[in-house]
């Protein structure tokens, strides 16, 4: 199987994907550019750091966004497989606070399939579920000349193997560039 | 039959709402925006008898007094009062019309012997109306015009066939005319209704046009005026009783179907949409539970309602059996009818479903939308909507680079007016290896914030060797670091 970049970005539809790491917000917010239907995303309602609308008009329109603040990770869980069922946006972006269990990753997963939806859920290093199709883990990197470089390490793959890339954002074209791809 | 009518009059209707539900005994009066000025817009007796009259400026009324206490008026819900009040006067007769937004009109012909005739129904009225706190004055003439004028410029009643005799000391402006017309005629010593009576005819047509004869007529019953009573505010409700109580979900929604096709009806006729649907289910034992469903959209589509109700069907305890079904629009909003084409592609129905089963579950208030506003406070340059509320819309110019994630401003230790090359933030040891900025931002003065208490800010972007990159801002008047948002 072929395992450059373009097979694995834009994610793979019907599918729900994890991310984790520092910069795993934009990573988020640059798969909601994608799918031309808009995009959910679902936050636990007493999370102080909030998403700035301001700071994602670079990745993808805010007008498209609808926030759903839940009450519980229940309510985040049920949310977000209510959203990937219906199939009324094309992407639904959830931050997990608690790890996912196998039941609700799989019944994720299927709700993703079911409703055509790319799902990317937000999570802390280590709390993923094994029904995942890919785990990525987003990180900012110095660079003198560039102020958007991130490294991009694909941690689990369901259908290939592992890989990092160094990965910059053009907002005049809102597109992902490599740079250079990294070592296994 | 001789015709009677009672006009009523409240010239105190807004004010003697407002102090119905609390006791002043000082000079009050209530405010209403025009034009960008507060206006005086009802005053109470205390007020009145200052000196103070309506549509004066507020500023200058307490200016002259001080300690005049006032409130923002609410029309609306003044002319909601005049409704419950014309849905009161129905006690004496079924033709009680509007007049105005202070005034009732009640055709009582044939209906005063009930009360023992009409000077004990005017007495009635007057002391029930009183004992609910409003000042009102009350005419009773033969016609419409004839009620109205004694009402509002002489309070009395006008036996039958004696209307013109009761109203010609009046001041023509009792006739109901346009300001302008009375004016005119005031101008020309024409004061009271009996001058404009003794007239000729045909020269005050001639000079002022069909109005005043028109008025003078109807005030004398040569013309016919009628009282049109108000119509029944329409009610979305649908009821299905069954013979033998039915407990399968399926049953109920194949029930509720019925209900909802004649409701949706009922909807379509008057070109409206309903906003929350509720679903009462009686059973047997005569307890009865409730399934509420709040909509994303006004909507009248049977067929997009009924699986939205599933949901919550599928929780109800039937017990013994339900053998009523009721089900009730008990918010309802105008949905107009609209040109569907290919060129124009209609509202997201499929994400309108979505915000309504998800509303369901945790609140339709928490599921909002982004707005953008006008302002360089980074927590004051967008604004939150329910999304069931609002529409997307607007442009998000990118006028700086602004953070992906931002969080209450957390201190860290530094000092000096240019970003630290070291710190500590969230237990990690960062070095700064860019910094841009800075960015000014001063505090809105006009807008009270306890966050920005500490005056001018400048923003840096600060790019750590570590990777971070950090949106630090450093309080000059009143030396602080702080860190408020992390770029991605």
């Amino acid at each position: 199987m072929n395992n450059s970049f373009k097979d694995h970005f834009p994610l793979r539809k019907s599918r729900a994907h994890e991310v984790t790491g520092p910069t795993a917000l934009s990573f988020a917010a640059i798969a909601c550019g994608h799918g031309g239907k808009g995009a959910m995303w679902i936050v636990e309602s007493w999370q102080q750091e909030t998403l700035n609308p301001v700071g994602l008009a670079p990745f993808c329109d805010p007008a498209k966004v609808v926030l759903v603040r839940a009450d519980s990770p229940i309510d985040v869980l049920a949310a977000s497989e209510e959203a990937l069922r219906s199939g009324a946006v094309s992407t639904v972006v959830a931050e997990l606070t608690k790890p996912l269990g196998l039941t609700a990753g799989r019944r994720l997963q299927l709700a993703a399939e079911a409703g055509k939806t790319t799902g990317v859920f937000i999570i802390s290093d280590g709390m993923g579920s094994n029904a995942t199709e890919t785990r990525w883990r987003c990180s900012p990197e110095f660079d003198a000349q560039d102020s958007t470089l991130q490294r991009w390490e694909l941690i689990k793959n369901k259908s290939g193997t592992l890989k990092v890339w160094r990965v910059r954002w053009d907002a005049e074209a809102r597109r992902v560039i490599v740079v250079s791809e990294a070592g296994e | 039959m001789q015709k009677r009518v009672v006009s009523l009059w409240f010239p105190r209707l807004a004010s003697d709402r407002f102090l119905r539900a609390r006791t002043m005994d000082a000079p009050f009066a209530l405010t209403l925006r025009e034009n960008n000025t507060e206006r005086l817009y009802c005053l109470n007796m205390k007020a009145e008898e200052l000196g103070l009259r309506r549509g004066m400026g507020f500023s200058d009324a307490r200016a002259l007094f001080p300690d005049l206490q006032t409130c923002p008026a609410d029309p609306r819900a003044d002319s909601q009062f005049l409704r419950a009040l014309a849905r009161w006067a129905a006690r004496y007769c079924p033709w009680v019309g509007q007049e105005g937004t202070d005034g009732l009109v009640l055709n009582i012909t044939g209906s005063a012997h009930l009360f023992g005739g009409e000077a004990a129904l005017l007495a009635d009225m007057r002391a029930r109306l009183s004992r609910a706190g409003l000042t009102a004055r009350l005419g009773l003439a033969d016609t419409r015009g004839g009620a109205w004028a004694l009402a509002r410029f002489g309070e009395g009643v006008a036996l039958p066939d004696k209307t013109l005799e009761k109203i010609a000391p009046l001041p023509v402006a009792g006739l109901r005319l346009s300001g302008s017309v009375c004016d005119t005629l005031q101008r020309l010593g024409i004061n009271s209704i009996a001058d404009l009576h003794a007239l000729p005819r045909a020269t005050l047509t001639r000079r002022f046009g069909r109005e005043p004869l028109l008025r003078l007529d109807q005030a004398l019953g040569d013309q016919p005026e009628d009282v049109s009573p108000l119509p029944d505010p329409p009610r979305y409700s649908a009821r299905l009783s069954l013979p033998d109580p039915i407990g399968l979900a399926s049953d109920v929604m194949a029930g509720l179907e019925r209900l909802l096709g004649q409701l949706c009806a009922r909807l379509t006729d008057r070109e409206q949409g309903a906003r929350t649907l509720q679903l009462t289910l009686r059973r047997v034992d005569q307890a009865s539970q409730q399934v509420e469903l709040r909509l994303a959209r006004p909507l009248r589509d049977p067929a997009r309602i009924l699986p939205l109700f599933q949901k919550g069907v599928e929780t109800v305890d039937a017990g013994f059996g339900i053998d009523q079904l009721r089900l009730e629009a008990t918010l309802v909003e105008d949905q107009p009818l609209r040109q569907i084409s290919h060129a124009s592609s209609g509202p997201d129905d499929k994400l309108d479903d979505l915000i309504t089963r998800l509303g369901s579950r945790i609140g339709l208030d928490n599921i909002i939308r982004f707005l953008p506003a006008d302002s360089h406070i980074p927590e004051r340059s967008y604004i939150t909507a329910s999304a069931a509320y609002s529409a997307p819309g607007g442009a998000w110019p990118v006028l700086h680079h602004r953070p992906l994630r931002l969080f209450p401003p957390e201190q860290i230790a530094a000092s000096g007016r240019t970003p630290p090359r070291g710190f500590r933030w969230r237990r990690m040891a960062l070095s700064t290896a860019r910094a841009t900025g800075p960015e000014r931002i001063a505090p809105e003065w006009w807008l009270e914030d306890e966050a920005w208490r500490t005056g001018l800010r400048d923003y840096w972007m600060v790019e750590t060797r570590q990777g971070r990159r950090l949106w630090l801002f450093h309080t000059p008047q009143n030396p602080g670091w702080y860190v408020q948002g992390e770029f991605a």
